[in-house]
This record gives structure tokens, C-alpha cells and sequence, in this order.
């Protein structure tokens, strides 16, 4: 470990006053400052109780809905801070990468850590809701972690892509909204996976954010979630596909990133 | 590597492809595929660099001069690692600074003291170890009142000052400085001096840039003069600031520029046609030409000379000389011309000629900036200095 931070002791250095900065700015001005990272979850909340279990009645099937659809919510809005965040990184600092020699990847790590204190903050919200709903929590609920980091990772897999392709091509960040915006619908996020007939729902479910969504919800709010396991009969190995995606998603994506980072300083 | 070589660059070259041939829509990568095969299609590259070779010792103060455009900027960013080079090799022996701008990284919206620790982390330091050297750091840039004030509320000399007080402390063996001087007051140069110096003791490796011959003598041991993307020379400073004098010499005219028109005021009595500007090395000459478009008696005329910065640097006019012009008829033309020693130093500047009525206070013609001239002669001084005695005081005795 000491050896394996003193060589990247500069990225570390560097990654920690990124995310600081990054965080200060964020709320800079506003007279509520950091509050708003609990707050917009919050409102975020109210308005999907309303809108979903209230008037629209989707999730009728399945207990504590509005706990499960926020959890949803808000790990997909990660994956979308991540992404969209970084696809303009690489280019929005080009003024730094043309006066210093710094190692790239620190950039992206950043804005991945940055929405990762949103999470943190954004589970206290979840916390006082399961609270409020009396959802108890069980020993399941440490598979959280695994979770996080799978979806760590196939964010920061997608960052590294999207940010090295956006410095040579513009357009990629008009096509990444459509995605997202294509995805979010994709993902059963707002509706239930059993309603989904099942020749789509066994595709559906390999994405590893549909698979990292519903098995947090089982892990965290209700075991009426249908997760890839049971999509897929009971089969445990199935779990390699997601996961592999994911793997796959962040070593390509790096190693592309690698080697296009030589070349940032003169091409942004 | 010898151990004493602290930056060697072999047969470096570097190309960048012109913006406007880029690929940057998607759109245009398909219709580049499509054309592949048909057309071949013109890549046009800018070669920024070519073959340049160059070796610089630890210790050494190397500056690298020419001109605007020629590639120095880019020979130190590929030192620093920021470019990468087409071709040709660059092997550094020692630990070097990444950055090759003061205050990089430096957000207008933090306070000075955020700053501090931000631009700290660019270069390499712990919060701890910006902590620990932290009132130094504000001392020396002498703003202690301003620190947690934002930066963006910082006049510019006081951003200056503490970037170069950030950059006092960077803990390295070679040092890459892009023309820090061109800032700051005589207060803040005299700053950098001292810090020069102390490098110097230090035995570190500076690689410098810059227009200022002035300074490349004064610091450097060594320069390499860089034109049209190639090293022309290397060696001594002397040379080297020689050789950048003549590239100006060579091809600037003497009158550059003739000023505009707002810059100009005065009832038109009598108007200045023409100016011009003869510079050798032991004179200056200043001709008007003047036309009257009212018959007049004794006009003042005069000139003052401007230094690049604005500063009058010396003038006169025909009654301050008690010389007495006479009578002009309106139609009439006039010629006048003054001449005086040589004695400016390098640089460029300004003449602004003005004629006045006897009176002293109605202005026929003012014409601030009419014409600018250079006057570079590649000498430190510009005029010949005696030296008069040197003595050497015996040591008193001790009663």
C-alpha cells in the first residue's frame, strides 16, 4: 500500500484538491450551499410519490414502491452525473492540459468521486425514507457495496470512453444525451421488471445498470424485486455477464483512454 | 547519459495537423471514409519544430530567444512533457517541473488561500506540506490581508505575486520559465532577481524564455536563438542576443507605423504632412513636414519621444532651442528636421510631434504616436562609457 501510494502520490494529491474544488464551486453562491445535495433528492422524492405512487399507481405490485423507485433513481442519476460530466472534462480543462504535465485520468477520477459523495449523500436521503416507510434493512443490505463498486466502475469505464472520444469528435456528447435519455427508459427504472414480457426482460436485465439497479432494490427494500437471478431461473453464473460487460466496458475504455491522453494537450 | 547533461534533445521534431483539416464531427469521419479511396486527401501539417538538437548542462541557465511564433513555446512544452514529439528523442536527467506558466491551475472563484492549496497539489504537494510553508508562502507574496478574499478580486500584480511565490517553492532539479519577467513591477522584478540568484547558488537547471535580451544576458549562461521553427544557433549569450538583434535589424523598416487619426487634435493652421524617422547607430533624426493653410508668425514645433510603456523620454521644440521660425504663408511648406545622439536603449518608440502657436497655448497640429521607430543595436549599453578610475582603499590600521 505505501509503495502503491508513493507512486501515485502525485494522482492522489492531485485527485483529493480536484474533488475539493469541484465540491466548493458546486454550491458556491447559493445561500443553501451544500444543504441542496440532500434537498434536491428530497424534492426528487415528493414528486415521484405524487406523480407514480400516488396518481399513476405503477408500482401497486410492490411494497415500499416510492423507497424502491428512488433507489432506482438515484443510482441511475450516477451513472448519468458520471458520463455526462465527463464527456466535456478532457476538452473543459484543455487550458490546464496545455500549461501542465499531469497525469490525465486524474480528471475523470474526479468527477467520479465528486458524484460519488452526491451518492453518499443522496443514501442518507434513501436511509430516512426506509426509516419513515419501516423498511428493515437485513444482513442483505452489505451486498451494497459489491454494487457500488460495479457501478463505479462501469461509469468510470463509460467516462473514460466517452471523454477520449469527445476530444475528437463533437458530436459525441449530443449522441450520449440521446442514449442516456434512450436508457433511462431501457432500464427498469420507473416500471416493473415482471411486467415486461419475458423475451425483452432477459436482455434487458444483462445491461449491468438494470442488474445493479434491481438487485440493490432486493438487497435493500423488497425481495419482490425481480433481479437478473431469477430472470434467468436461479442461474448463478448468469452474473458473469454483467459484470463482465461491466469489466470489459472499463478495461477497454482505459486502455483506449491511455492511449489517446498523450495527445490531449495538443488536440483539445 | 554524461552526468552532467541535465536535458539532452536529439533530432527533435514536431508536426501538428491544421485545425481546419480535423476531424471533429462524426459526420465528416464518414465522408472522409467514403473518400479514401477516390481522392487523396490533403493533409496539411505545420511543422512547429524541426531537427532540433540541443544540450544543456545541470546548473546552466539556458535561454532560448526568437521571435514570436518560431517554436520556443513549444520546444518547452515538449521539455515539459505537455507535447509529445513527432520525432526525435528528449531525455531529462533530473526531476523536472511539469508546468511551464506561473499559477497554473489558478481559479478566479477560490479564495487566494484555496488557491494556495489547489495550485500546491498541481505542484506536487500534500495539504500538509502546503500547510507547513504556507505563511511563507503569503509573506513573500505580501498578502497577507488578501487571503481569503477571492482571487478573481485580485488585481493582477497580486495574482502574480503569488503565483510566483507558489512557484518559488517547486521542489526540482530543472526549472522551465516562460517569460515570467514581461510582468510585475520594478518591486516584484527585483523579487525575481533575488530568486534567480538563488537558483543559481542552488546549482539548478533553468530553462528560460524570453524577449527580454536584457534578462537573457543578465541570467543566462548559454542561449539557442530558434527562427522559423529551426535552432539557427546555440553558444554563448552574447552571441546568441546578437544574433536576435539582427533578425530585426535585418528586416524591420525604420518607420513602422503612422498613428491614426484619433490621437491627433488642433485647428489645422498649420498641419503636419509627414514624419519621418532616420536611426543609425551614433543618431536619430526626426523630419516634419509641415503645411500652412494660414498665414502665420512664429510657430512652436516641436516632438517628444515615447518609450514603449508611455513614458516621455526626451523632446524639445523650436523655442525651448530660442530658434525662431518666422513667417509662413498659407500654401507654404516647411521642412524641419532635428538630430541627436544615439543614446536610446533597445526597444520601440513613439514620436509624437506638435506645433503651437506663439502664444504657446492655441495647437495648430498634436499628433500623439505619428510614428514609431525601433532602435535595436544588440548592445548592452547603447553609449560609450568610460571608465574613469579604479582605486583600491588601503585597509586602516588598527591603532
Amino acid at each position: 500500500m505505501k509503495n502503491f501510494l508513493r507512486r501515485y502520490r502525485y494522482s492522489v494529491i492531485l485527485l483529493r484538491e480536484l474533488v475539493r474544488t469541484d465540491f466548493r464551486l458546486r454550491y458556491q453562491g447559493s445561500a443553501l450551499g451544500y444543504l441542496w445535495s440532500l434537498l434536491r433528492p428530497l424534492f426528487l422524492f415528493i414528486i415521484l410519490y405524487l406523480v407514480f405512487a400516488r396518481f399513476l399507481k405503477i408500482g401497486r405490485a410492490i411494497p415500499y414502491y416510492p423507497v424502491y423507485l428512488l433507489l432506482g433513481i438515484v443510482l441511475w442519476n450516477y451513472f448519468v452525473e458520471v458520463t455526462t460530466g465527463s464527456v466535456g472534462a478532457i476538452v473543459g480543462k484543455g487550458e490546464l492540459l496545455r500549461k501542465i504535465n499531469f497525469p490525465k485520468y486524474v480528471i475523470i477520477f474526479a468527477s467520479s468521486f465528486s458524484a460519488l459523495i452526491n451518492l453518499a449523500l443522496n443514501f442518507v436521503v434513501i436511509g430516512i425514507f426506509m426509516a419513515i416507510s419501516h423498511v428493515v434493512p437485513t444482513f442483505g443490505a452489505l451486498a451494497m457495496a459489491p454494487l457500488v463498486l460495479e457501478l463505479f466502475i462501469v461509469s468510470i469505464g463509460a467516462a473514460f470512453f466517452l471523454s477520449a472520444l469527445y476530444v475528437k469528435f463533437r458530436d459525441v456528447s449530443y449522441i450520449w444525451d440521446v442514449i442516456i435519455q434512450a436508457g433511462f427508459y431501457a432500464t427498469p427504472i420507473l416500471y416493473v421488471l415482471s411486467q415486461v414480457p419475458h423475451q425483452y426482460a432477459r436482455f434487458m436485465i444483462l445491461n449491468p445498470l438494470a442488474q445493479i439497479i434491481q438487485d440493490a432494490r432486493y438487497v435493500l427494500v423488497t425481495h419482490q424485486t425481480t433481479t437478473i437471478y431469477q430472470v434467468y431461473n436461479d442461474d448463478r453464473l448468469i452474473w458473469v455477464i454483467p459484470v463482465g460487460i461491466t469489466l470489459a466496458i472499463a478495461v477497454l475504455a482505459g486502455l483506449y483512454f491511455r492511449s489517446q491522453s498523450r495527445k490531449f494537450a495538443e488536440e483539445v | 547519459m554524461d552526468s552532467d547533461i541535465a536535458i539532452r534533445v536529439e533530432h527533435l521534431s514536431k508536426d501538428f495537423v491544421l485545425p481546419h483539416e480535423k476531424i471533429t464531427s462524426i459526420k465528416s469521419a464518414f465522408t472522409h471514409v467514403n473518400r479514401l479511396g477516390k481522392s487523396r486527401r490533403v493533409r496539411e501539417t505545420q511543422h512547429a519544430l524541426k531537427d532540433v538538437s540541443l544540450e544543456i548542462k545541470k546548473g546552466e541557465f539556458f535561454g532560448i530567444v526568437g521571435r514570436n511564433g518560431s517554436g520556443k513555446s513549444t520546444l518547452l512544452k515538449i521539455l515539459a512533457g505537455i507535447y509529445q514529439p513527432t520525432k526525435g528523442k528528449v531525455t531529462v536527467d533530473g526531476k523536472l517541473v511539469p508546468f511551464i506558466e506561473l499559477g497554473v491551475g489558478f481559479n478566479p472563484e477560490l479564495t487566494g488561500r484555496e488557491n494556495v492549496y489547489l495550485n500546491g497539489a498541481m505542484m506536487g504537494f500534500s495539504r500538509k506540506e502546503v500547510s507547513a510553508m504556507y505563511d511563507d508562502i503569503v509573506e513573500f507574496a505580501e498578502l497577507e490581508r488578501f487571503m481569503d478574499q477571492k482571487l478573481k478580486n485580485y488585481s493582477s500584480g497580486m495574482q502574480v505575486r503569488l503565483a510566483f511565490s507558489m512557484a518559488t517553492r517547486a521542489k526540482a532539479d530543472i526549472l522551465l520559465v516562460d517569460e515570467v519577467l514581461a510582468v510585475g513591477d520594478a518591486d516584484f522584478q527585483r523579487k525575481c532577481f533575488t530568486y534567480f540568484y538563488e537558483l543559481k547558488l542552488q546549482k539548478k537547471t533553468v530553462v528560460f524564455v524570453s524577449h527580454d535580451m536584457d534578462a537573457i544576458r543578465e541570467y543566462c549562461d548559454q542561449a539557442a536563438l530558434i527562427e522559423e521553427n529551426c535552432m539557427v544557433d546555440v553558444g554563448k549569450t552574447s552571441k546568441i542576443a546578437e544574433g536576435y538583434a539582427k533578425l530585426f535589424n535585418s528586416k524591420a523598416p525604420v518607420a513602422l507605423k503612422q498613428g491614426d487619426e484619433t490621437d491627433r487634435w488642433g485647428n489645422g493652421d498649420l498641419k503636419i504632412e509627414k514624419m519621418a524617422v532616420d536611426v543609425n547607430d551614433e543618431s536619430i533624426t526626426i523630419h516634419h513636414t509641415i503645411v500652412a493653410s494660414r498665414d502665420t508668425v512664429d510657430p512652436i514645433i516641436g516632438f517628444r519621444i515615447r518609450n514603449s510603456e508611455g513614458r516621455s523620454v526626451l523632446g524639445t521644440n523650436t523655442k525651448v532651442e530660442e530658434q525662431s521660425v518666422g513667417v509662413i504663408k498659407s500654401g507654404e511648406k516647411l521642412s524641419v528636421a532635428w538630430r541627436f545622439d544615439n543614446v536610446l536603449s533597445d526597444g520601440r518608440y513613439f514620436v509624437d510631434p506638435a506645433i503651437v502657436a506663439r502664444d504657446g497655448i492655441t495647437v495648430m497640429d498634436w499628433w500623439d504616436g505619428a510614428i514609431a521607430f525601433d532602435a535595436r543595436r544588440g548592445r548592452h549599453l547603447p553609449y560609450d562609457v568610460d571608465l574613469v578610475y579604479v582605486l583600491k582603499h588601503e585597509r586602516e590600521k588598527a591603532v
